[in-house]
């Protein structure tokens, strides 16, 4: 038997609105312009948020905090295209994903305060709280997904995960696991280039991180992570596929443009030449031109547009701070356990005595 | 010799270094020695590690010996069981020991039985780098202390150095074991300073634990950064109590000899260490005086941990939990 092309695969890759402001009119979603406006604020206020986020933990008043800057076209557009039933699996990174799913930002400070009301699973949101362990969390999505195929419902499941988190295995079982069982499992790699210092050329040999999803036998897509309508376009037709039980591996190409995290310091590792690179390639600025484009933003509206999310920030900042003053250091003894074991009692019982020790 | 150099305060053949310059001259020194060490983990080459344990080797070893690997805590674990089984002996840096459960199953069923269900025809000489401890706001999934699991489990030793000196000794002995070693490092003492010994041929065996202070009212053993807290516990008690200090240093071995002669002086026993309280190395050093000094003790043996919670994220709770001088000293006059 001679020697033969088993199976061929291709990766597709997707734009919608190019850097240079012009639309692809077959790929564009044609969004009401009240929703592009939408998006477009919930990309400023996600950046804005992170700046003052960044300078509250530089006061001591947030723990670690892993700020999205440069990624806000790959969140927003993403979580702006899941329904209400559709549920939202999350790594670390993903305060504009929260954003655009309406939590409010003094819950998100919460959580980097350690508060637990900022880790909460409200049911009616179907939001997972944060998962800061690298790819753990994308088989939580798997499961879920492969629960809405079981129950049979009208729904699907995203999960988020970066590029390092695709070296991992956890992230090659959920995609396996999601393909073999049907599960209404979106994934959504934002590669923002890094694994904290490490390039992507260093993580994979692959050409690309969508194309992943073969091994899996499930599809792969790459997007244009900077690019708001294109992965909104791209996330909208992989939910799709993925409530008929059809998993899809999405990898939306984009940059961390800030740090790891606040314990991080990018210029050992990174030039600045590519970070400015990437900044002229910045994904509120595009869409920006392309709103004032369509005449839907003016100076006028983005002033007044900047000053409501300045006031939004003021008041969700000081409600985050009064919330943090009710943390009660016996707080510690709580959550352990469904049903505190008696040692755990008689700790919480010692605890605030002499010593630590029993 | 390290970049860092300072004379040591007075010890002659030492210089002063904190404990990430003595975890560094270590590697430096037995990559140096022995060209079969290298040393692989994420971010440790071009970032020089996520704490600078590694800052500047990947300049003087190439990337070869010092390697970045992707996000693949399993991969580069059992890539290293196979280079230690096959003669090559390797330093993996696991970032946080919250990450140790991902490559679990290299470390439990490969690195720790290869020997044994080779019949012995396999060496393991892999050093398990790792960092430990709560202190900086990092959250439960990267606080924590676990060295009690490795220390528990056949086939694997464990140190946990609470020095400078001890951190270097202990990871020269750790590169040089043919058997497999953790290195626990506490992430919150590596500004710690202390006089080291230059000597390249300078080790301290694994399983000697170390008197830091000599005293005759009770013995305090303490891991990590409880040394230095416990130091501080004495000298506070200075006067009042004669407290004698011991850096336990080796979890596995475990030196009994030193704890039983110090408790055979004093009478009474404290053991301070981060893991939680229940099934910890405070049970098993107690176990050991119990069963080898019982009739010397003349008050009630006492621990000093963190409670059998997570480590919080709250800073004004992570703080709280956090054992420190003042509950060694409390638990001291527990028993004074």
């Amino acid at each position: 038997m001679p020697r033969e092309t088993a199976v061929d695969f291709a990766i597709d890759r997707v734009q919608v609105l190019a850097p240079d402001g012009s639309v692809d009119e077959e790929l564009d979603p044609d969004l009401p312009e009240d929703r592009l406006l939408g998006l477009y604020r919930t990309m400023k206020l996600s950046r804005r948020l992170d700046e003052r986020a960044i300078a509250l933990q530089r006061r001591g008043e947030l723990g670690t905090y892993a700020p999205a800057i440069g990624q806000e076209a790959a969140q927003v557009g993403s979580a702006g295209a899941l329904s209400e039933s559709d549920w939202m699996v999350t790594s670390f990174r993903e305060t504009p994903a929260y954003l655009t799913r309406g939590t409010p930002p003094h819950v998100l400070l919460w959580y980097a305060m350690g508060m637990e009301e900022g880790a909460a699973v409200p049911r009616e949101t179907r939001n997972m709280p944060p998962s800061v362990p690298v790819g753990s969390q994308a088989l939580h999505a798997a499961g879920l997904g492969w629960a809405q195929e079981i129950r049979d419902e009208d729904a699907a499941t995203i999960g988020y995960f970066g590029d390092g988190a695709t070296s991992e295995g956890d992230v090659y079982e959920a995609l396996n696991l999601a393909g073999v069982y049907s599960s209404h499992a979106v994934f959504f790699c934002q590669n923002n280039q890094y694994a904290i210092s490490v390039p992507r050329e260093k993580q994979t040999k692959a050409e690309t991180l969508a194309q992943k999803a073969i091994s899996a036998g499930i599809e792969g897509v790459q997007v244009d992570g900077n690019d708001v309508l294109g992965t909104y376009a791209v996330t909208r037709d992989a939910l799709e596929s993925a409530r008929g039980g059809d998993p899809v591996l999405v990898e939306a190409l984009t940059y961390r443009r800030s740090l790891h995290t606040t314990a991080d310091d990018p210029s050992v590792y990174r030039l600045e030449e590519e970070e400015a690179e990437w900044e002229a390639r910045d994904p509120i600025e595009r869409f920006e031109a392309y709103l004032r484009d369509r005449g839907a933003l003016s100076d006028e509206r983005i002033a007044e547009i900047e000053a409501s999310i300045e006031d939004e920030l003021a008041e969700e900042i000081e409600r985050a701070k009064e919330g943090a003053q009710r943390i009660d250091p016996a707080d510690m003894f709580e959550y352990v356990y469904a049903t505190a074991p008696p040692e755990l009692e008689r700790q919480r019982a010692d605890f605030g005595g002499e010593s630590d020790g029993e | 010799m390290s970049t860092e150099a300072r004379p040591g305060a007075g010890t002659p053949g030492t210089e002063t270094m904190t404990v990430r310059e003595a975890i560094r001259a270590a590697l430096r020194e037995e990559m140096e020695r022995d060209d079969r060490v290298f040393l692989m983990g994420e971010d440790v080459a071009t970032f020089g590690g996520v704490f600078d344990v590694s800052d500047g080797l990947l300049d003087e070893f190439g990337d070869e010996r010092i390697r970045d690997t992707p996000i693949s805590e399993a991969g580069f674990t059992g890539a290293g069981v196979g280079a230690a089984a096959t003669g090559s002996r390797p330093v993996i840096e696991i970032m946080f020991s919250d990450f140790l459960g991902v490559p679990m199953e290299q470390i439990m069923n490969q690195m720790a039985k290869m020997r044994y269900m080779f019949g012995g025809k396999t060496d393991m000489p892999v050093t398990v780098r790792t960092t430990e401890g709560g202190g900086m706001g990092a959250a439960s999934q990267h606080s924590g202390t676990v060295h009690t699991w490795f220390a528990h489990f056949p086939g694997l030793l464990a140190v946990t150095p609470g020095t400078p000196a001890a951190a270097k000794g202990l990871l020269k002995s750790a590169i040089r074991s043919d058997d497999p070693v953790f290195f626990f490092e506490n992430k919150m003492i590596y500004e710690q300073e202390g006089d080291v010994p230059t000597d390249p041929d300078f080790t301290i065996p694994l399983g000697e634990a170390h008197v830091e202070r000599e005293g005759d009212d009770v013995t305090v053993v303490a891991t990590q950064r409880l040394v230095g807290e416990s130091l501080s516990a004495a000298d506070e008690l200075d006067g009042e109590v004669s407290v004698e200090v011991i850096d336990l240093r080796s979890l596995y071995p475990l030196d009994t000899d030193t704890l039983v002669e110090s408790v055979e002086k004093t009478g009474r026993l404290v053991v301070a260490d981060e893991s939680p309280l229940s099934y910890g190395v405070h049970a098993e050093v107690m176990a050991r005086i119990n069963d080898r000094a019982f009739f010397s003790l003349d008050a009630p043996m006492q621990r000093v941990g963190v409670p059998d919670t997570h480590i919080p994220f709250s800073p004004a709770l992570e703080a709280e939990v956090l054992p420190d001088a003042d509950d060694v000293r409390a638990a001291v006059e527990n028993v004074t």
